[in-house]
């Protein structure tokens, strides 16, 4: 009793301090997340501008010569072995996500129009292959399109084919195949989302204002999901551009991506301002796609209305 | 049309086409655990019979041993440090309003949408102009950045719904901030705390192209595999150890979504009791 009723006026103070805080929001939000932020900062927006600076310098053997030129860029743009590795990561990168959204667009529709009690444990089991390592599903891709793989081995089994295919694995088809079953569950979230926040009444007044289901479909449910799709296509195309495992372990010649180009210029090439003005080139033209994407669906979107 | 009709209103097809979708997902992934006990090296079917050597052969391997130890290290390391920074942001994001907030939420989050070669290489120069080694320390940087993004997911649902009334309640009956973190806040949050810690335990733990980048000569587990790769005759190994990982992937995160399902609920409900 005693030392609470010393201790008062002090606290009293102390709470008047901490309620002025408190009032200042701002304050205390910024000062709670600027750790966070500033680990951001130094260790992914800092890496980047010292990428792009090194795109602009040239490498003497182990020297960085650090007077402006953009050689670089002319290199990577216009060197026919950069740009055909761009132009196919490119290729790739959008038969994956158009292939993943067209797949996981039924799913997500169905998990959110009929999941009934079971949405969460139906997105739960389609997640979870997803947690597996990476490496792993890759390589379990590996073992079904060998040349003695499962498929190879299964389809000779059932007497369709009489010696193994060696068209399977280590093209760039066997990378759109892993790729896209590596990132199925990315494409289904932000569709699934998009498809939840549809308004039903919505759905059943096209109903019962005379549509069939299918037009109903198209008229109503497509377009309002149409921001899901195209967040989970550039979810998609984003990270399978600069894909690395996958064609390294798939592709073969023909599936080289310009992810296996930057790192044999950090490797054993090493030539790291080439390698940055591979990787700055790279993340401008994902931009640009991916820029341009979301305003031809604003554009539509306006249009729609 | 009649097809049509069955198929929209998500009757037998969509049904049937979701059970195939789940085959698809869940096929190649089923291969690791069937050839990972089948006595041929190379996998293939028929099946020649069953067999448990691979995985006998697991702890006789010195490298595999030293590559486990060292995934644990990082992915401790890295899960607390990233859960660290997850609870700060998340709590700023969940509870405070202000300027910049979303922008800053954007930048926090932008790891998971950018090509993780590229956040490999800025982090390994960056890392080389600094004249840091490349070491496991390296390795928990990198993870540590890449994990924050889904420890922020996971930490923001459960902490969204989070009643404010309960800690000003708790302030204004003189507890100090730390207290109430402690006392109240601390207690609603827990299970989504310790699912952030799974999930980027697991995360790390299957991580290879940023440890590829930036570890020294230490491998990691993903890296002892992606080394063993290049022999055919190591193949079953990796097929056994592939499998072991996966069934530790499956519980942690299966143990993470459980608790992160509670912590969504506790916060929902016992906010709504006191509000």
């Amino acid at each position: 009793m005693t030392a609470a009723a010393e201790g008062s006026p002090a606290r009293r103070m102390t709470r008047a301090r901490r309620n002025a805080l408190l009032q200042s929001e701002p304050v205390q939000g910024f000062a709670l997340i600027s750790p966070t932020f500033l680990y951001a900062l130094i260790l992914l927006v800092l890496p980047i501008l010292v990428v792009i600076a090194h795109s602009f310098w040239t490498q003497n053997y182990l020297t960085i010569d650090r007077t402006f030129t953009l050689e670089n860029y002319r290199i990577a743009l216009t060197e026919p072995i950069y740009r055909d590795l761009l132009w196919r990561s490119l290729y790739i990168s959008l038969m994956v996500s158009f292939f993943t959204v067209v797949l996981a667009y039924p799913i997500a529709y169905f998990i959110s129009f009929h999941g009934g009690r079971h949405k969460s444990l139906w997105l739960f089991l389609i997640t979870i292959p997803f947690w597996t390592s990476y490496l792993l599903r890759v390589m379990s891709w590996k073992v079904i399109l060998g040349y003695n793989g499962v498929l190879n081995s299964g389809l000779m089994g059932l007497g369709i084919i009489d010696e193994p295919s060696t068209a399977l694995l280590y093209n760039s088809t066997a990378v759109i195949i892993t790729l896209t079953h590596a990132w199925a569950a990315f494409a289904i979230l932000p569709i699934f989302v998009s498809l939840e926040k549809v308004d039903r009444t919505l759905v059943e007044a096209a109903k019962d204002l005379g549509d069939g289901p299918l037009r109903s479909f198209l008229r109503v449910t497509l377009p309002l999901s149409v921001p899901g799709i195209i967040s989970a296509a550039l979810i998609v195309m984003i990270p399978t551009v600069g894909d690395y495992v996958t064609p390294k372990l798939v592709g073969g010649k023909d599936g080289v991506m310009i992810a296996n180009a930057i790192q044999a210029q950090f490797g054993k090439a090493s030539n790291w301002p080439l390698g940055a003005a591979l990787s700055v080139t790279t993340m401008l033209i994902v931009t640009l796609i991916a820029g341009t994407m979301v305003l031809i669906i604003r554009a539509a979107q306006r249009l729609a209305r | 049309m009649t097809a049509l009709r069955r198929f929209l209103p998500g009757g037998g097809w969509l049904s049937a086409y979701a059970f195939l979708y789940v085959v698809f997902l869940y096929l190649p992934v089923i291969f690791l655990p069937i050839f990972s006990i089948n006595t041929a090296a190379t996998p293939k079917f028929p099946l020649s019979g069953y067999t448990l050597k691979w995985y006998e052969d697991l702890p006789r391997t010195p490298a595999l041993l030293d590559a486990a130890w060292n995934s644990l290290v990082v992915g401790v390391s890295a899960s607390i440090l990233a859960t660290v920074f997850g609870i700060l942001a998340a709590r700023s994001i969940t509870r405070y309003r202000y300027p910049g907030r979303r922008a800053i939420n954007g930048l926090i989050m932008a790891p998971l949408v950018l090509p993780e070669v590229i956040v490999a290489i800025s982090m390994l120069l960056v890392m080389l102009q600094l004249g840091l080694s490349l070491s496991l320390f390296t390795v928990v940087l990198g993870h540590v950045l890449v994990c924050i993004p889904y420890s922020m997911t996971v930490l923001t649902s459960g902490f969204e719904g989070f009643d404010r009334s309960l800690e000003e309640a708790s302030a204004d009956l003189g507890e100090s901030a730390f207290g109430t973190f402690r006392r109240v806040t601390l207690p609603m949050v827990a299970p989504a705390i310790i699912s952030s810690l799974l999930v980027c335990f697991t995360i790390s733990l299957d991580e290879f192209i940023i440890a590829f980048f930036l570890t020294g000569t230490d491998a990691t587990l993903p890296i002892y595999i992606w080394g063993q790769l290049r022999f055919a005759s190591k193949l079953p190994g990796v097929l056994a150890l592939g499998t072991l990982l996966l069934v530790a992937s499956f519980l942690l995160m299966t143990v993470a979504e459980i608790l992160r399902r509670r912590a969504a609920r506790r916060t929902q409900n016992e906010g709504g009791l006191y509000a």
